[in-house]
């Protein structure tokens, strides 16, 4: 039945299929990275193109040159991905910790107080007045961190899950016998035991500060605010003067164009903006995957 | 449990009530703040008074957003996209899982499997540039390169309203397909497998073992993904419909959904009356479909179910 010729040919047409989507995947991508090594010239003549007529260096020179921008706001998006991505996961898997204790009184109001969180939501316009007005964040670095600090609900309880679940009681009872506290118990039997769920946790917040541009967008503008940009804001603001040329509503087109890197460089930036994420991937791929079927992103 | 004897377990677990503090707290001011917050729908916002002491100004801004033509076209853009993008990932998505957990060859299929997931770790602003390099119409590859094969005038995409239904739609599955994929195929990997061994004994076509076996397999994950998903049917990702069509405005009826129009209300027309109403709305019934749907969830699935 295996080796029959209906299944060989089946097997041939549905690993034709999947590679066809396989690079519709890739494409997209390798688009992006050769265009970066495109000539300008090329690039302005024909067009976006898989095979281009010269290729030219020029965008990654510029980078390693002139590229202090882009550094600075590299530089940001590490920062703001390592302090966001710590502190949540301490925050959420401490909460975590204390709701996955059966003694505590009020530990159902507790959870509901978290957990009414991902019904019910102000949107955009309370909270932007709040940190704005209340908490003068914009043009901060905190604009970029605080906002994605607890990023859902959902991940407290699905950390709370893993603890109640596999930390087994005994170990906690014969810590207590030990005369050990609430925090030593968190530091040296929690942390370490949940390890597995917390990589996961984190690889997904990691993902989300790195890849955040909408905090840039609200909470950054004006010069202060551009010290700040990350690399997504950086890129964004890139595209937006293009449609802004385009648009017609600049009057001094000559100078915004010699003050806008080409689009070569653009799309080098782009692909560099990506390219962490492509050499994790691969490596880390088995945590991607169990945190989406543990759903790690619902909310 | 007397009262006395409540305060003593409290105090006793002073510890655990001090480490939960700073997420209650974030939470608290995170959360909790805005959604009182949500009153200044029903003011008239001067600043020089700030928000609390700002006059009340009853159902007006509810009065004005209703009157124009934008609340009835951002709610239909909203719901459409939505149920599109619903049954559009489904079907890819599942046809997908499918034919990854047919095929033979473990690399292969291991292959397919990470291959699929990689647009979904990539930001709307990456995606724009992709999106921008085909489409863009002095540059774009669409322009230069397809068009002239198929003997068809350069199009002026950013321009063309007609277009991008289509051109989002596609978007969002690129992106989006290889999550629901990876939950579809987990599934696929529970169903018993003594079922198909049976079914292969009786002579049941490949066919005939999706359709009898897989499809009904699925049928639970299908259903909760679906209601999950319609709980958030009053949501849009704001970058998908902001930055991936460079914020156009000849296109803006076609693609403005609740939060684009919320954002653009409030920090660049500075309308803070219409943006707060529509924030208003959209939190409220967001709300309210949340919770029928996961009233729907609990019934076919209680695991899933939200609470």
């Amino acid at each position: 039945m295996l080796h029959s010729k209906g299944n060989t040919r089946f097997q041939i047409l549905a690993n034709s299929c999947m590679l066809a989507v396989t690079l519709m995947v890739v494409l997209p991508f390798l688009l992006v990275f050769i265009s970066s090594i495109t000539d300008e010239n090329v690039l302005i003549s024909n067009g976006y193109s898989f095979f281009p007529e010269k290729l030219s260096l020029y965008a990654y020179q510029y980078i390693s040159g002139q590229g202090a921008k882009i550094f600075r706001a590299y530089g940001m998006t590490i920062l703001v991905t390592l302090i966001g991505t710590a502190v949540n996961l301490l925050m959420s898997s401490m909460t975590a910790y204390v709701l996955s204790v059966r003694t505590l009184p009020f530990r159902h109001a507790i959870t509901f107080y978290i957990f009414f969180t991902m019904l019910f939501g102000g949107g955009l316009v309370p909270t932007y007045m709040m940190y704005v007005n209340t908490f003068h964040i914009k043009n901060t670095i905190w604009a970029l961190v605080v906002p994605g600090l607890m990023l859902s609900a959902n991940s407290v309880l699905l950390i709370r899950t893993y603890y109640v679940t596999s930390i087994p009681e005994a170990l906690y009872e014969s810590a207590e016998i030990d005369g050990a506290g609430r925090m030593t118990v968190f530091r040296r039997i929690v942390l370490p035991l949940g390890k597995p769920i917390l990589v996961t946790m984190g690889l997904f917040t990691g993902l989300a500060y790195w890849n955040d541009w909408t905090n840039g967008l609200y909470y950054l503008s004006g010069k202060d605010g551009q010290r700040l940009y990350t690399i997504q804001n950086l890129l964004n603001e890139m595209i937006t003067n293009i449609q802004y040329l385009a648009s017609g509503k600049v009057q001094n087109v000559g100078a915004e164009v010699n003050r806008m890197p080409t689009v070569s460089v653009r799309m080098a930036i782009a692909f560099v903006a990506m390219l962490p994420l492509l050499i994790i991937y691969p490596l880390l791929q088995k945590y991607f995957a169990e945190g989406i079927t543990v759903g790690a992103v619902k909310g | 449990m007397g009262r006395n004897s409540t305060w003593k377990a409290v105090k006793k677990h002073w510890a655990l009530y001090l480490m939960l503090f700073p997420g209650c707290l974030y939470l608290f001011i995170n959360n909790y703040i805005p959604m009182a917050g949500l009153i200044i729908a029903f003011k008239k916002v001067n600043f020089s008074k700030g928000i609390w002491a700002s006059p009340w100004s009853g159902l007006d801004n509810f009065k004005f957003l209703f009157q124009t033509k934008d609340a009835w076209v951002i709610t239909r853009n909203t719901i459409l996209y939505n149920l599109t993008f619903i049954v559009v990932n489904m079907i890819v998505g599942i046809f997908l899982a499918i034919l990854i957990c047919e095929i033979q060859s473990k690399i292969a299929k291991k292959l397919y499997q990470s291959m699929i997931l990689v647009p979904f770790l990539m930001s709307m602003v990456i995606l724009s540039y992709i999106v921008y390099a085909l489409f863009s119409a002095e540059n774009g590859m669409v322009n230069n390169s397809i068009m002239p094969l198929l003997g068809r005038e350069a199009i002026s995409w950013y321009n063309e309203p007609k277009y991008w239904p289509a051109i989002l739609i596609v978007v969002n599955c690129w992106k989006g397909v290889g999550y629901g994929c990876l939950i579809y195929i987990s599934t696929i990997i529970g169903i018993d497998k003594s079922l198909y061994e049976a079914a292969k004994l009786d002579g049941a076509s490949r066919w005939k073992q999706i359709k009898h076996i897989t499809l009904p397999g699925l049928k639970a994950t299908i259903i909760t993904l679906t209601l999950l998903n319609i709980g958030r049917i009053f949501y849009s990702d704001f970058g998908l419909f902001y930055q991936v069509p460079m914020n156009s405005g000849t296109l803006l009826n076609t693609i403005n959904v609740i939060d684009t129009y919320v954002y653009r209300a409030l920090l660049q027309l500075g309308n803070i009356g219409m943006a707060s109403a529509a924030g208003f709305y959209q939190s409220l019934v967001g709300f309210v479909v949340v919770l029928f749907s996961n009233f729907a969830v609990k019934k076919i699935d209680a695991d899933s179910a939200l609470f």
